[in-house]
């Protein structure tokens, strides 16, 4: 796993509550059996109209916020399907961070798993995140995951979020769990010998 | 000893070891796989130069992909049918139990778990699905889970997990008429919203619970996802043990009698703390059905579309982007709407009751002419039961067919699919926007309203009907 930098970047803004992961990524793509290219197909049915047009409406396909490493959208993002593909679309599009006032718990997971970050605020700090980028569409995040600090800058408006300090240490040194749960297999061992329900349930 | 909930019980029996400052190291008993989320993790254990660590723990099925028709025979749309080859490849290569197309044990996974007694009350199961959950009905703690964590779970039968908060939801009373364990679940997730549940681990208790058939509690399980919920547990009792004697991988003789004596003791204590407890009267619920795209945006078949001075001010936009995708108006009601689709089938209601249901339900009437109907079966099991009990002639004489199992389109990875626009009266777990199809307009309700619905070619309450 690539290793988590603090990320000063300009913005997507996605002011929809409930996004799910259908939407992120909608199952006729999840039929792939690497983990790459997803993000062509990153909110597929809202980004391209039938004939695979974009919609120029949509906010991925407007250059004002070209180049963003931060998604922001509104609250309960990534509910529904436990699909994987919505991190790995998400990040494959070039983002790092995901920043909304509640995430959907699988997703968070999942999207920790693979270095992305969900960053979650208060629904105010999220309303004036909205409301500022209207008027400057170059609106730029700072995302300190060290300090467990967001800022949007030149406004001295800043506020601090969770992440237990597990998680923080594996996205800082790029570990993966895997890598973890290997190194302590003669404590699953013990847990197994141990267990009278293991022996109660195994034929 | 401090009293404990049943969802502390469980939890307890299976922590490997705590981190300071982090997760649990959870030991998982049972790992079911099925094709669309576990390819990456097969070639993650080959690429670390590793395989299974506990084999026996491990079971896979072909599900997602798979067509509803001819199921002998290739199947057609080649990444679908390279995507259930590589379930085969991955199960062949690391020895993995497979009961793929063919096989008289495949179906969804959900659904065949229970059916084979794979499924105990008491155990830790997780499958890279979210409707996992389905499993709690047994008082087991089940949970859908990404990719990364299945690769995580096949290297070392474990899972790094924060303990998630605990919610009781009781429901006490008796259900009305024409209601079913789906409209219990679509009402709670109706009033707590689709994100009620984040965070939490829900147990449903309650003596509209507890009168519960097995089938319709793991309706009830299989949704809590939908409100967000981690997932959702039953503490088992006689009903359980009931169910799951006699099943092909259950405990048997001496071993089940002592599983039993062990099952006993997975119940809730008296005192025991919940962060979160919610009672609703049985008596309150009617038969319910969605018109939003998310699975909180429910209302009584009965009633109106709440009209927008009732949604909080931050939410409008989000409701009213999503009565316009599904083309309703604030403050309607849906009956007399027309609807071309109905999809009777998933991993919600897909089991043999189900279709008892909605077979008695059609005995005698016909399908609406204008209806498009998908009667999907949740397994080879269920398809071969539903045969033997004539189901499928009563279904055919009304004018329906049924079909092979799989999870067909309540997601649409194979080609059941609803056309863009139109209505789809839903039996599945999702409204979400594109769910059956792009441009589809998905409506959950019961099967038994999904059948009133199929034979009056528009939304109907189905306590309209003579109903036994």
């Amino acid at each position: 796993m690539e290793k988590f930098v603090t990320i000063t970047s300009n913005i997507t803004p996605l002011a929809i509550e409930d996004i799910d992961t259908d939407q992120i990524i909608p199952a006729r793509f999840l039929k792939a059996t690497t983990r790459e290219g997803f993000g062509d197909n990153l909110f597929r049915d809202w980004r391209y109209d039938e004939q695979n047009n974009p919609k120029k409406d949509f906010v991925l396909n407007n250059s004002d916020y070209a180049g963003a490493k931060i998604l922001v959208a509104g609250k309960n993002f990534g509910c529904g399907s436990s699909r994987e593909h919505a991190a790995w679309a998400i990040t494959d599009a070039g983002f790092k961070v995901v920043v909304s006032s509640f995430f959907a718990d699988i997703f968070k997971n999942n999207a920790l798993n693979n270095g992305l970050l969900p960053v979650q605020v208060s629904q105010q700090f999220l309303n004036t995140v909205f409301e500022k980028v209207q008027a400057d569409k170059n609106l730029k995040l700072n995302v300190d995951l060290e300090k467990q600090k967001i800022e949007i800058v030149g406004h001295n408006v800043s506020e601090s979020f969770e992440i237990n300090d597990y998680k923080k240490t594996c996205l800082i040194n790029g570990y993966d769990d895997i890598d973890y749960l290997l190194s302590i297999k003669d404590k699953i061992e013990a847990y197994e010998k141990g267990s009278k329900y293991l022996s109660l349930i195994s034929k | 000893m401090a009293a404990k909930t049943l969802f502390d019980k469980v939890w307890d029996a299976h922590v490997v070891t705590e981190i300071k400052g982090g997760p649990s190291v959870l030991y998982i008993d049972k790992h079911l796989v099925h094709e669309v989320t576990s390819p990456q993790a097969f070639s993650g254990l080959e690429k670390r130069g590793i395989s299974l660590f506990r084999l026996q723990n491990t079971l896979a099925t072909a599900d997602h992909n798979v067509p509803t028709k001819d199921q002998h025979l290739p199947i057609k749309e080649a990444l679908s049918r390279q995507q259930v080859e590589k379930l085969t490849e991955n199960c062949n290569k690391f020895g993995v139990t497979l009961y793929g197309l063919g096989h008289p044990y495949q179906g969804i996974v959900h659904v065949i778990g229970p059916e084979l007694g794979v499924t105990l009350p008491g155990m830790t199961m997780v499958c890279g699905d979210s409707h996992t959950s389905t499993h709690g009905a047994f008082g087991s703690i089940a949970f859908g889970i990404g990719t990364s964590e299945v690769e995580q779970v096949m290297a070392t039968q474990c899972l790094m997990q924060s303990k998630p908060k605990t919610m009781k939801i009781e429901i006490n009373g008796k259900l009305g008429k024409g209601v079913v364990s789906k409209d219990i679940i679509l009402y709670i997730i109706s009033k707590i919203s689709a994100a009620g549940g984040t965070g939490y681990f829900v147990e449903f208790a309650g003596s509209a619970i507890r009168s519960l058939s097995m089938e319709a509690r793991m309706t009830i399980c299989n949704m809590s996802i939908e409100m967000g919920a981690r997932g959702g547990m039953i503490a088992p009792d006689e009903t359980t043990f009931e169910y799951i004697k006699g099943r092909e991988f259950a405990p048997k003789g001496a071993k089940f009698e002592e599983a039993v004596a062990y099952w006993k003791t997975l119940f809730s204590d008296e005192d025991a703390k919940f962060d979160q407890v919610l009672t609703y009267k049985a008596e309150d619920i009617e038969p319910m059905i969605t018109y939003g795209t998310n699975p909180g945006m429910g209302i009584k078949v009965s009633g109106h579309i709440p009209a927008e001075t009732e949604i909080d001010a931050a939410s409008r936009l989000s409701f009213k982007k999503s009565l316009e995708y599904m083309d309703f108006q604030p403050g309607a009601s849906l009956i007399g709407k027309q609807v071309n689709y109905v999809f009777i089938g998933s991993c919600t209601n897909s089991r043999i009751e189900d279709l008892r249901l909605v077979a008695e339900f059609v005995k005698g009437k016909k399908k609406a002419s204008n209806i498009n109907a998908y009667v999907i079966p949740g397994s080879k099991q269920v398809e071969k039961q539903a045969i033997a009990e004539g189901i499928d002639k009563v279904l055919a004489e009304a004018g329906f067919e049924l079909r092979e199992p799989g999870c067909s389109a309540c997601l649409g990875m194979n080609e059941d699919k609803v056309p863009k626009g139109e209505y789809c009266v839903s039996t599945s777990n999702r409204n979400f926007e594109g769910r059956q199809g792009p441009g589809a307009r998905t409506l959950l309700v019961s099967p038994l309203t999904a059948a009133a619905v199929a034979v009056s070619g528009k939304i109907v309450d189905v306590r309209d009907f003579n109903l036994n």
